[in-house]
């Protein structure tokens, strides 16, 4: 087990200095001044002199080469210097940190919800394979996987918000309130639009799982034995499809990470994503560096413990196999 | 399997057969978009906002376009779009797939490795930062799309290659010293074609909704051409006043990606059973 972390980890640090290599050069590479705000004489009145536009240059990392910008950043980075916003000239660091709760929170209620559904759906389809249960919560997790969570967004914001009138249709605070049942209420469209399409997903993977299970001796002969649907279903059958559901949320957390930029998009929700979209129209590259390397980390920290626990669980996975190459 | 085998199967197969005709109406509606009367692009500010009715079937937006007639010409460039990144996906993962597991050892260390890192990044997020920086055209779109979606395809086209390795006719044109590139053209591929369908309808479902999400954030399709998610981003500032506007657009997605899903999922079913459970 221990070989197998050590080799997990010197791999995530190795994907890990390949992105940041590459997301360094796209931005390197891209055509376009970030100071262009101050040089164009277009745009600033103010003509600021060499001296300081240089000063400027050093003070933002963008003097030297690209090996030398990128060794100057990463460096910073280590240390938990993330350079200061383009746009703002506010630390890149505190700005993510205070954005990142809302999209935690997002995002961890989201993934909550689709386990509380995904689970009991699951299992019911699973155990009535091709029954008109199984083929109605089939039919629903194909509409989940095809739905363009972006246009669901819209939709239930036409709906609940504008036509009913029982939710608010943007942002997380009303203005001048402080209450958490205010934040909920400006938070349950969001987490169900991102939650749609992993719980489709999860469905799908349990109800594979509980099939195989239930040609399980063990659990045919629970069901002869007489023992209650439920108690099967929950007492061998859930306990049995537990580890893949641990394994599935790992390797989910790329597309629930994406998701929540673009429902955050739709509904104008303060997180990471409508920070990183401001960064990328405004060319902030600083912060788009730092936003890109903590999405990255987090991903790569999800797959990790995905694995970690897989192996923890499962004995037959441990001692460096690796249990999804191949 | 033989191809009338499959061909039987996959017309008994009703959900099938319902979504290949779904799909091909709405590539026909797209192909014969110019029989419209209306020019997609014409403004005329005196009809904007209209609801449905006999002159314009599904309405008109802010700036007095048909609907009816824009979903239709939206509808050729989110297909071609996705169609066009399933292409390039379909190609460069099946070649990096079977030589991968058609070499094995460092080469398909290396692949597989690479195809490892493809898969632990936010691929969205990622295009919307290259398409940030890049010149933004359908060449660079498509691209863009393929660039993180070939690791899907190169990763079943691997595992089947490793198992068709084995097989005898491969081992026998071994032995009689066939070339190597040769195998692969010859025996290798022509056996993985199934696999590849399956994973090319995935693709182009995966193509068709990433697109939609990138020109909803105004990163995929540029003006003055417009896809179905290039309509919804428009479409968002009207929701109040008309909401058919946001209706057509989604839901011609929504047919779309959900057919191309199914036919991959049955077609998967088909081919083996054992694994689509």
């Amino acid at each position: 087990m221990r070989d197998f972390i050590v080799k997990r980890l010197a791999q995530m640090a190795s994907v890990f200095v390949i992105v940041s290599m590459f997301a360094f050069s796209i931005i390197y590479f891209s055509p376009g001044d970030p100071l262009y705000l101050y040089t164009s004489p277009s745009v600033s009145t103010y003509k600021m002199s060499e001296e300081q536009l240089d000063d400027m240059r050093a003070s933002l990392g963008l003097r030297g080469n690209v090996a030398q910008r990128y060794i100057n950043w990463a460096g910073k980075m280590l240390k938990g210097d993330w350079g200061l916003s383009i746009s703002n000239h506010q630390p890149v660091k505190k700005q993510i940190l205070d954005r990142l709760p809302n999209t935690i929170g997002l995002m961890g209620a989201a993934l909550l919800l689709s386990v509380l559904i995904a689970i009991p759906l699951g299992l019911l389809a699973g155990y009535h394979k091709n029954r008109w249960i199984d083929n109605l919560i089939s039919a629903v997790s194909y509409l989940g996987i095809s739905l363009p969570a972006f246009w669901f967004g819209i939709m239930l914001i036409i709906v609940f918000s504008l036509n009913l009138g029982w939710l608010p249709s943007a942002g997380m605070r009303t203005i001048g309130v402080e209450s958490a049942l205010d934040v909920i209420r400006h938070g349950i469209l969001p987490v169900i639009v991102l939650s749609v399409n992993n719980t489709a997903v999860f469905v799908r993977y349990i109800r594979s799982n509980t099939i195989e299970q239930k040609e399980e001796e063990y659990v045919m002969t629970a069901i002869s034995k007489g023992v209650p649907k439920t108690q099967v279903l929950l007492r061998h059958v859930l306990k049995n499809c537990l580890l893949p559901i641990i394994t599935m949320v790992g390797m989910n957390f790329g597309t629930l990470i994406t998701g929540s930029f673009i429902v955050e998009s739709v509904f104008g929700w303060p997180g990471l994503g409508t920070l990183c979209m401001d960064a990328i129209n405004s060319r902030d590259y600083t912060m788009i560096m730092g936003i890109t390397m903590l999405t990255c980390i987090v991903l790569l920290i999800g797959n990790f413990l995905a694995d970690i626990l897989y192996g923890l669980a499962d004995p037959r996975i441990k001692q460096g196999k690796e249990a999804r190459n191949g | 399997m033989d191809k009338r085998a499959m061909k039987k199967i996959f017309f008994s197969n009703k959900m099938t057969v319902v979504c290949a005709v779904l799909l091909l109406l709405v590539i026909l509606a797209s192909l014969l978009a110019p029989l419209s009367p209306y020019d997609p692009d014409a403004v005329n500010v005196s009809e904007k906002l209209q609801g449905m009715s006999g002159r314009h079937i599904l309405g008109t937006d802010d700036l007095g376009r048909d609907t009816f007639t824009r979903a239709l010409y939206g509808g050729r460039v989110s297909l071609l779009v996705g169609f066009a990144a399933m292409c390039v996906a379909v190609v460069f993962g099946t070649f990096i797939g079977t030589v991968s597991g058609f070499k094995g050892g460092k080469v398909d260390m290396l692949f597989m490795r690479i195809v490892d890192i493809f898969l632990s990044v936010p691929s969205l997020l990622f295009i919307i930062v290259v398409y940030a920086f890049m010149p933004r055209n359908m060449v660079t779109l498509v691209l863009m799309l393929a660039f993180f979606s070939w690791t899907k395809v190169a990763r079943v086209v691997r595992a089947q290659t490793l198992s068709l390795k084995e097989r005898d006719f491969v081992v026998a044109a071994k032995a009689l010293g066939v070339r190597q590139s040769t195998i692969i053209r010859r025996h290798i591929i022509p056996n993985l074609m199934p696999q590849v369908i399956v994973a090319a309808s995935l693709s182009i479902a995966n193509a068709i909704l990433d697109e939609s999400a990138l020109s909803f954030l105004g990163y995929g399709v540029q003006l003055p051409m417009a896809s179905w998610g290039s309509m919804l981003q428009s479409a968002q500032q009207y929701i109040l006043h008309n909401p058919i506007l946001a209706v057509v657009p989604g839901t011609l997605i929504l047919i779309t990606v959900l057919c191309f899903n199914v036919m991959g999922d049955m077609l998967q079913q088909i081919l083996d059973p054992k694994l689509a459970e």
